[in-house]
């Protein structure tokens, strides 16, 4: 695999291949599959409504195997694209945010002195902030949709990887390849963008798989308070939601959701744990 | 230690301060309560009036000034719904909100600390195994999610306790055990690992050449270690309580801020969501100061590094 290379022989690189988180590779790959196939992999349109077929409970009707909701939509046409709109917030919002922290972390850490000590002050400040509160002040600025999901997403983000990267940049910039580097008169930007920051993807790595299911989750939870995508929309937190209030009557429009969430997240998680033993045993403590 | 104290306390109300006005912008952009509260019937004398009194006509910077003197005064802004003092409306949540959160966080130590460190200490017993299913299971499945499966069997299925509002102790089971859902799964993974490590450091070897048995050598020597980390955690679990308990409170009808914070969002009542945010920011900012004094009186490396050391 990719990053493997560097750092491990043959002999070690043929053991991981046997620990290779094999479940979490079959989910992610399920729900990548979803994501990208989801018009030609759903058998209807998730978001019709036909009320002569609704309330239809799972495998009471071999046309809609996970059954109906209350409009009659059917249940697993509407899990495939919940993948899809999942994966593809989920996606951009650690991206921007890896982005932004990445940046933040290569400058603070290449320049120290006073830009570094304000970038982490600012990532101490928000590290661990309730991103709930977060959440809160970004639907007051712009309403509810996606784009509050991913700024509400990557304003909290960004100081873990902005953190992480620092520390590498760091150890790396005392490298005597950085040194003979600047003395041949590259600029800072250069130096930063080949030399330091292609040391810094393994952590990258690690941090956006750990943090991959952190993200899934709060993107469910605001979609299942109403602080996301617009009410009906094919996603797991709207539907588990939509499930809420006849739980009682019909089991599973809430059952079904969170068990795909909390797989999904599972997945992510053990991922990241693997992925961090494997590249970097010294990054152990980064959850 | 006194510099620390001194240098985390300026800290935080520097946090506070930049946080304030980030509120208060935020609020400030999203429209003009003048011609919120006037609707559009309004003439123009009428609104340049109303604007004069509630000083939207002063430069940005003064309003700041005044807002903040308010808050410090206590005075959060009304409700543009209901009219209500905002800080009326927290004082009252207030209670309801700290029991839910005091409960939930009571049960994250005492349920937590001692499954983490007992599957430490038995690994690869039974223990081990409950906890380690806690911690998985604590880490994936979304809490607003597990609040309904337990409303579904615990609440509509056995009947054995209430799912709806504020009351009795068996009103604040539910409720408090879905908040503590994730905290609980982190202390037990953090207790877990964090007992592993010292039971495999030279001290406790070193105790145990020496003789200990071997109940000292665990609860003497190796868990005293092992709890340091565990104390920065509950600290963060617990400012953590406020993300979960705004989704729990909604669920469970509790009557606390995180509910009346969500009412506030769904209203476009903005006084009410910017007295809320503050109220929950200004908890969450406190509790981590007291973690880190804390955190310094029993880690002296920490007295002396100053204020570095807190990235854990």
């Amino acid at each position: 695999m990719f990053a493997l290379r560097p750092k491990s022989g043959g002999r070690v690189r043929r053991r991981h291949l046997r620990e290779l988180p094999w479940v979490s590779i079959v989910i992610i790959s399920v729900l990548a599959g979803c994501a990208v196939l989801a018009p030609i992999l759903a058998p209807h349109d998730p978001t019709s409504i036909h009320m002569s077929r609704a309330r239809l409970p799972p495998g009471a009707d071999w046309a809609y195997p996970l059954g109906t909701d209350v409009l009659g939509r059917d249940i697993l046409s509407r899990l495939i694209f919940g993948a899809r709109s999942t994966m593809f917030i989920s996606l951009v919002a650690l991206g921007s945010g890896a982005v932004l922290g990445t940046t933040i972390g290569l400058i603070a850490g290449y320049f120290g002195g006073a830009v570094d000590k304000l970038a982490m002050r600012a990532a101490d400040a928000v590290n661990g902030f309730p991103n709930i509160l977060v959440a809160a002040v970004v639907v007051v600025i712009l309403g509810t949709g996606t784009a509050t999901i991913v700024a509400a997403v990557s304003l909290t983000v960004w100081a873990r990887f902005a953190r992480m990267i620092r520390g590498d940049v760091l150890s790396i910039k005392e490298m005597d390849y950085v040194t003979a580097a600047r003395i041949a008169g590259l600029s800072p930007f250069a130096i930063i963008r080949r030399h330091i920051f292609p040391g810094t993807i393994n952590t990258l790595m690690v941090i956006t798989s750990l943090m991959m299911g952190q993200v899934i989750l709060l993107e469910a939870s605001l979609g299942f308070l109403a602080l996301g995508l617009p009410p009906g929309a094919p996603a797991w937190g709207i539907m588990v939601a939509e499930g809420r209030d006849v739980i009682v009557d019909m089991w599973w429009l809430s059952v079904l959701p969170g068990i795909a969430i909390s797989a999904v997240v599972l997945a992510f998680n053990f991922f990241g744990d693997w992925l961090r033993d494997a590249l970097d045993p010294k990054l152990r403590r980064v959850r | 230690m006194l510099r620390f104290f001194v240098v985390r306390t300026a800290e935080a109300l520097l946090t506070l301060a930049i946080l304030s006005f980030v509120v208060f912008i935020s609020v400030h952009l999203t429209g003009d309560p003048a011609a919120y509260l006037l609707g559009p019937q309004a003439g123009t004398t009428e609104y340049e009036i109303l604007k004069h009194n509630m000083g939207l006509d002063q430069p940005l910077p003064v309003q700041y000034i005044h807002f903040l003197a308010n808050a410090l005064h206590g005075d959060l802004g009304r409700s543009h719904i209901t009219g209500r003092q905002a800080t009326d409306l927290l004082l009252e949540r207030l209670p309801a909100t700290l029991e839910l959160a005091l409960a939930a966080f009571a049960l994250t130590l005492v349920v937590g600390i001692p499954l983490g460190i007992l599957s430490a200490v038995r690994r690869g017993s039974w223990i081990d195994r409950i906890a380690k299913f806690f911690a998985i299971a604590g880490t994936s499945a979304p809490n607003f999610w597990v609040a309904i499966m337990a409303i579904l069997v615990f609440g509509a299925g056995l009947k054995w306790l209430p799912t709806y509002g504020r009351g009795d102790l068996a009103h604040l089971i539910l409720p408090a055990a879905v908040l503590s859902w994730h905290g609980l799964a982190g202390m037990v993974r953090l207790g877990r690992s964090s007992m592993l490590e010292v039971l495999d450091s030279e001290y406790v070897k070193f105790a145990r050449i020496k003789g200990l048995a071997e109940r000292q050598v665990v609860y003497k020597h190796a868990f005293r270690n092992a709890i340091i980390p565990l104390i920065t955690f509950s600290g963060l679990a617990f400012a953590q309580l406020l993300n979960g308990s705004v989704a729990i409170e909604a669920i469970f009808a509790w009557p606390g801020i995180g509910r009346l914070m969500l009412q506030g969002i769904n209203q476009r009542d903005f006084p009410i969501v910017q007295a809320t945010v503050l109220a929950s920011s200004f908890f969450y900012i406190v509790t981590s100061l007291i973690v880190d004094v804390l955190y310094g009186f029993l880690n002296p490396r920490i007295r002396f590094a100053s204020a570095r050391g807190r990235d854990a």
